[in-house]
Formats: C-alpha cells, structure tokens, sequence
C-alpha cells in the first residue's frame, strides 16, 4: 500500500508538469486550431532561464542560498522571459501566415521548435547542465516508509494554483471571455469589436508562462536540464491536450494527470520498456471511444 | 573578357587540386580518431581526445614514427551510432587515414568497427569494454578489460568488500554496455552466491526514475547496481535518495566522469562505488608522470578515459613502428603481436580476442572525488 502511495505521488508530480504544457497546445488550439509545436521548446528556454537566473543571483548548484522569496522570483521572472518569447514567436512566425493554409502555419511551427532546440545548443551548449537548488527538498511525510519530499508537493500545489487562476482569466475576466469568443468563430467576434489580434497574443503571452513556470518546476523535481528536454516533454504534453480533448483545459489538465499516473504505474509495475507503449496504447483505445478526447465536447467552452 | 574569366577559374581549380595532391604526399602519417566531442557523454570524448592529442605531440617532439610526422583527424560524433558512421567513412575514404582511434562508447565503436574491417583499417577503442567490439572482426583492437571481467570484479567486490547479498538492477535498456555488463554481473554474482532481488530498467536521457526506484525501494536490497553512464546515474542517484533507497550504489567505467558527481548528486553519491581502469591515486612513476604531463598541457585532472586514450594512441605508434610500414594488414598483424606492451594504465597483452587483459580497481565516491578502494587482478 505505501508503495502505491508513493507511485502515486510520483506520478502526481510528474503529471502536473505534463499538464502545466498542454494548457499551452490546448489554448492556442483553442483560438487558432493549429498545433503549436514550438510549445514543448518554451519550456525548455523556461527551465533555462530559470538556470540562468539563479546563477545571475549567486545561487550555487550545490545547498544554500535557498529561498522561498528568491525562488518565486525566479519563477515570476522566467514566465515573463518566456511570455515575451511567445508574444514575439507568434509575432514572427504565426502572424503573417494567419490567412495561409494550415499546414503552413504547422511547418513553420516545427521550423520554429528546430530553431529553439538547435539555438538552444548553440548558446547554452549541448551537455546536461546541473539544475540549481531553488528550494530546499526536506523530507516532510513519511507515511508507513512512503517518504514525501516538499519539492513532489510544491509542483503539485503550484500547478494547481497557476490551473486555478488560469481558469479564473478565462471564465471571469473581459479578455477571458474574449477569447472564449474568438475560440467560436473569428468573424463573428471581430464583428463584436474583439480586436483579435491582441486576443492571440495575450493566448500566446499566457500559454507560454505557463509552460516557463512547468521549467521551473521541471528543474526543480528533476534537477538536470539540456535543450532538448523539450522534445519529449512536449510531445507527451500534447498528447495529454489530445486525451484530455483538444481545446478544452479541464481536459489538457485531466490528461496530463492521467498520462503522468499511467507512466509512473506502467514503469514501477510492469515495466519501463513498455511505459510508452502503454501510455500510448491507452490514448488509442480511449480515442476509439471518445474521439474528441475525454472531455471534448462540441458545446463545451473553448479557449 | 568572359573568356579570360573562364581560363582563370580552370587555372585556379586546377592549382587547387595540385596543392591538395602535394599535401597528401608529405611526410605525414594520418590516424582518424572519432569521439564525442559535444553531445550528453561529452566528456568520454574530450578526455580521450585529450590523452590522444598528447601522446601525438610526445611522439611527434620525439621525431615522429618511422621518420614521418603523426597527424591526427579528429571527428566529432555527437555521441551518436548513425553519425558515427558517417564520420569514420569519411575518415578511411576521404582522409585515407591508415588507423582509426575511437570510442569510449561501446555502441558508437560497435557502428564504428565493420566500417574498418570492411575496409581493412586497424581500429583501436580506448575503453569501449563490451566484448561484442572486438567480435566484430580481426581488425579491431582495445586496450582496456571487457566487461564479463568487470562484472566479476563487482561481484567479486559486493559479496567480499561491501558484504551484500541482495543486490537491486537498474539497466539502461538501449545501451550496449549496460545491458552487456547487466548480464555478466547478474550471471557471476548469482553463481557466487548473491541474489538478485529486482530489475528495472530505463532509458538514457529519461529525467523520471522514481518509479522505477519505488519499485526497487520495496524489494529492500542491500545495494544498488547500476550499470550506467554518467550522464543518468547522477539523476538516479539524486531521485533514489529523495525516494528513501539510503543503501550503497554501484556501478562500472561509465560511471568515470568530473561531472558525474555535480551539483546535489555530490552528496547523494557519497559512499557510492564503480569499478575503472585505473586510480590517480596510484602512487607508480608512470601514472604520476602522466597526471604531471595533463595538467601542465591542459589545466585540469586527468581521468582514465584521458589515460586510456593515450595508451591507444602509443599501441598505434608502436605497431607502426614494429610493422616498419602503415599498411593496414601489417600494422593489423603487429597488434595482435602485443605483449608487455608498457602503458600507463598497466602492461597490455593483447589475447586471442584481441583484448587486453588488465586488473581493474574499485574507487569509493568520498565528497565527490574518487578515492582509491582496492584492486582486483584477473
């Protein structure tokens, strides 16, 4: 039974970072149906900037200097690094192609991700690199010989707080509701006075701290970054948008979760080889059914 | 005019191509060395880069071989198997080198080597211990111990020296050296008597271990055996403590690395054993000397990898020597001729299979250095 606790926090945590990315596919697939793959490479620039900013502040890799103040600071700060990144990717890249056919638009969204993760080696270099003690991981549970570090928690808390007030933007806020608009029907919402352009970037500005804030706490709980994490990561993270349902964040949350629970069981009690497989032979069989993913509904709102 | 333009590109094209034939009949030897110069095992190339780099330029101040200048062609990998034989194609076809150096990697040597057989080149890997390399034909070569030997010499170790029967496997599932000395290590630590109580495995540049490690945490070994690079063990072993698995790691050469015990894996490392080629502790002329020789021309520590790469270079240096001549089947011959052959990480005979047959030694992880535990002969 403690094992199965702590495999279950495990994938707790794991799942939170899965899901703080594919909040950033469902959203821009909300407004703009179009797959960003860039994404998972934002995060990657997220958990990098958070390295870069606790150098700049004399962290060192090793134990002390940690604080709770510095650490937010960090984190406030590496979402606006990436928030900026996003606003200008979408700038650059998506804006003049608005009117082209979709598949341009995915193309140059790979060519964008190309571009980050080879930069990424170019500039930071292609090796690990060693992510700083933001925080102090103690030890705070031991329930029965299942032993709870405080960093598995602050992933867990944070991404449910940042998920929190992500959905408040959406459901509560003028720009919220302006985006849910857009989501319906470009036209129509323009037609309503929506400047539509501010609307995109604000979803791009938005996605993208999300996932710099899923760098950090990457960094955090698996304290070894290079510029290719993004690869993987994004990859699971959208198909944790597409299980949960595309355009939906309750679902791109709810499939994040799951995707990282269903990794952490299928690795500690089957075995690793199979982990992929499983987790993606589950998406299958759960699209067969459900083909809009598991909270995908037509009517559903929709950023 | 258009015509004079014409005639002084042709010239031009043609004064090149005789300068690029006058180059390739100077005095020169050209050996081709690949590694993994950049890439995540980044330091398994730059280190027996560096001990190659060293030992030309020894032998070069000492006049050469065969009154002829060593010129070393290095290529960089990437650390990756498809680029690798990309690289060592270009080496033999475009460079003509006469012997290929490379790599620490086992996989990445194992793209390498039926490129040089095809071809005829002598190839020498500095540390790629998984016996299947040398396998691969008789024109490959290595100066280091294989890994069935290894795997005793850990068995060996746990039982003797840590006393620990129940031993734990973490198996990096897509790489040939862990999986390799995975299997000698769970055949000779059976057969001696220990037991092995869980497997799991993972793959290299996975961030997630804990639960795999969960798993192990409740099968209660009393040591962990992970047969793994550096590049994940620090991870591993980071995530294993945070899990509560406070009982001794283990593992082998791939453990050998400065950034091995980086950042927190510093302290989750401590107490923690691999076995390797050798220790710089060790107090022979030879080793100090060498230690000596590295940080004066590169401004760091030497680790085996460094050493390793410049005894395969000086093997090379002294089969051409004895072959009197770079064709690739007598320099071939001479290799396989080794005996006694005095190099820094040991004597070096070259047996049948075209190994080297070593001791090996265990070195103890202490405040994130490597300090010397015992040595164990074949």
């Amino acid at each position: 039974m403690t094992e199965f606790i702590q495999q279950f926090i495990n994938g707790l945590s794991l799942g939170s970072i899965y899901a703080l990315i594919a909040l950033g596919y469902t959203m821009i697939y909300g407004i703009l149906r179009f797959i960003n793959f860039a994404h998972g490479d934002v995060f990657m620039i997220g958990a990098f900037s958070g390295y870069y900013l606790a150098m700049l502040f004399s962290f060192t890799t090793f134990t002390g200097g940690a604080s709770v103040f510095m650490a937010v600071a960090i984190l406030l700060a590496s979402m606006v690094i990436c928030s900026i990144l996003g606003f200008t990717i979408e700038k650059l890249a998506y804006k003049p192609l608005r009117n082209s056919p979709k598949l341009t638009i995915l193309i140059t969204a790979i060519g964008v991700s190309l571009f980050l993760e080879y930069s990424g080696q170019l500039v930071f270099g292609a090796d690990p690199k060693s992510f700083p003690t933001l925080l102090e991981n103690k030890q705070i549970m031991n329930i029965g010989g299942a032993t709870v570090f405080s960093n598995s928690i602050v992933v867990i808390v944070v991404s449910a707080i940042l998920m929190i007030i992500l959905r408040m933007i959406v459901m509560k806020t003028k720009m919220g509701t302006a985006m849910r608009a857009v989501s319906f029907n470009h036209t129509v919402a323009s037609l309503m006075g929506i400047n539509i352009n501010r609307v995109i970037s604000f979803t791009f500005i938005l996605g993208s701290s999300l996932a710099a804030a899923a760098g950090i706490l990457f960094g955090l709980n698996y304290p070894k970054i290079d510029p290719l994490i993004g690869i993987i990561y994004g990859l699971k993270a959208f198909v944790a948008a597409v299980l949960g349902g595309i355009g939906n964040i309750m679902g791109a949350a709810l499939g994040g979760l799951i995707l990282g629970i269903v990794e952490t069981f299928v690795s500690g009690y089957l075995s690793s080889t199979y982990r992929d497989a499983i987790a993606f032979g589950i998406l299958i069989i759960i699209l067969l059914f459900k083909p809009t993913g598991l909270l995908g509904k037509k009517e559903i709102e929709k950023v | 005019m258009k015509i004079n333009t014409i005639v002084l590109i042709s010239f031009s094209l043609l004064s090149l191509a005789f300068f690029s034939c006058s180059k390739n009949s100077a005095d020169i030897i050209k050996i081709g060395e690949f590694a993994s110069l950049t890439g995540s095992e980044a330091t398994f190339g730059i280190s027996s880069d560096n001990g190659m780099k060293l030992a030309v330029e020894e032998i070069n101040n000492a006049g050469g071989v065969l009154g002829k200048k060593i010129e070393l062609i290095t290529e960089d990998n990437q650390g990756k198997p498809n680029e690798t034989q990309t690289v060592v194609q270009k080496l033999i076809n475009r460079d003509k080198v006469v012997a290929i150096l490379g790599e620490v990697a086992s996989s990445r040597s194992k793209a390498a080597a039926p490129i040089c057989q095809q071809n005829k080149i002598p190839m020498i890997t500095p540390a790629s211990t998984n016996p299947e390399v040398t396998a691969i034909g008789d024109y490959i070569f290595r100066v280091c111990f294989i890994d069935p030997f290894q795997a005793t010499v850990m068995s060996k170790f746990a039982l003797n020296s840590l006393k620990v029967k129940k031993v734990a496997l973490l198996i990096d599932q897509r790489n040939a050296y862990s999986t390799g000395l995975a299997e000698s290590f769970r055949k000779t630590f059976v057969e001696m008597g220990g037991e092995i109580v869980e497997e799991q495995k993972y793959s290299a540049g996975d961030k997630d271990f804990k639960a795999q490690l969960t798993a192990i945490k409740y099968k209660n070994p009393e040591a962990v055996f992970i047969p793994g690079y550096y590049t994940d063990v620090g991870l591993i072993a980071i995530q294993a403590r945070e899990i509560g698995i406070n009982v001794p790691l283990f593992g082998g050469d791939g453990w050998e690395s400065e950034k091995l015990t980086e950042g927190k894996a510093k302290d989750a490392l401590e107490g923690c054993f691999f076995s390797t080629h050798l220790s710089m502790d060790d107090p022979s002329p030879l080793v100090q000397d060498f230690i000596k020789k590295y940080r004066a021309k590169y401004n760091k520590e030497p680790d085996a990898m460094a050493v390793l790469g410049y005894d395969a270079a000086m093997l090379l240096f002294d089969a051409i020597k004895r072959a009197g001549s770079t064709e690739g089947d007598k320099i071939r011959s001479e290799l396989a001729k080794t005996k006694d052959f005095k190099s820094i990480s040991g004597n070096i005979t070259i047996n049948e299979q075209r190994n080297a047959v070593k001791p090996a030694v265990v070195l103890e992880i202490k405040d994130g250095k490597f300090k010397y535990k015992e040595t164990i002969a074949p």
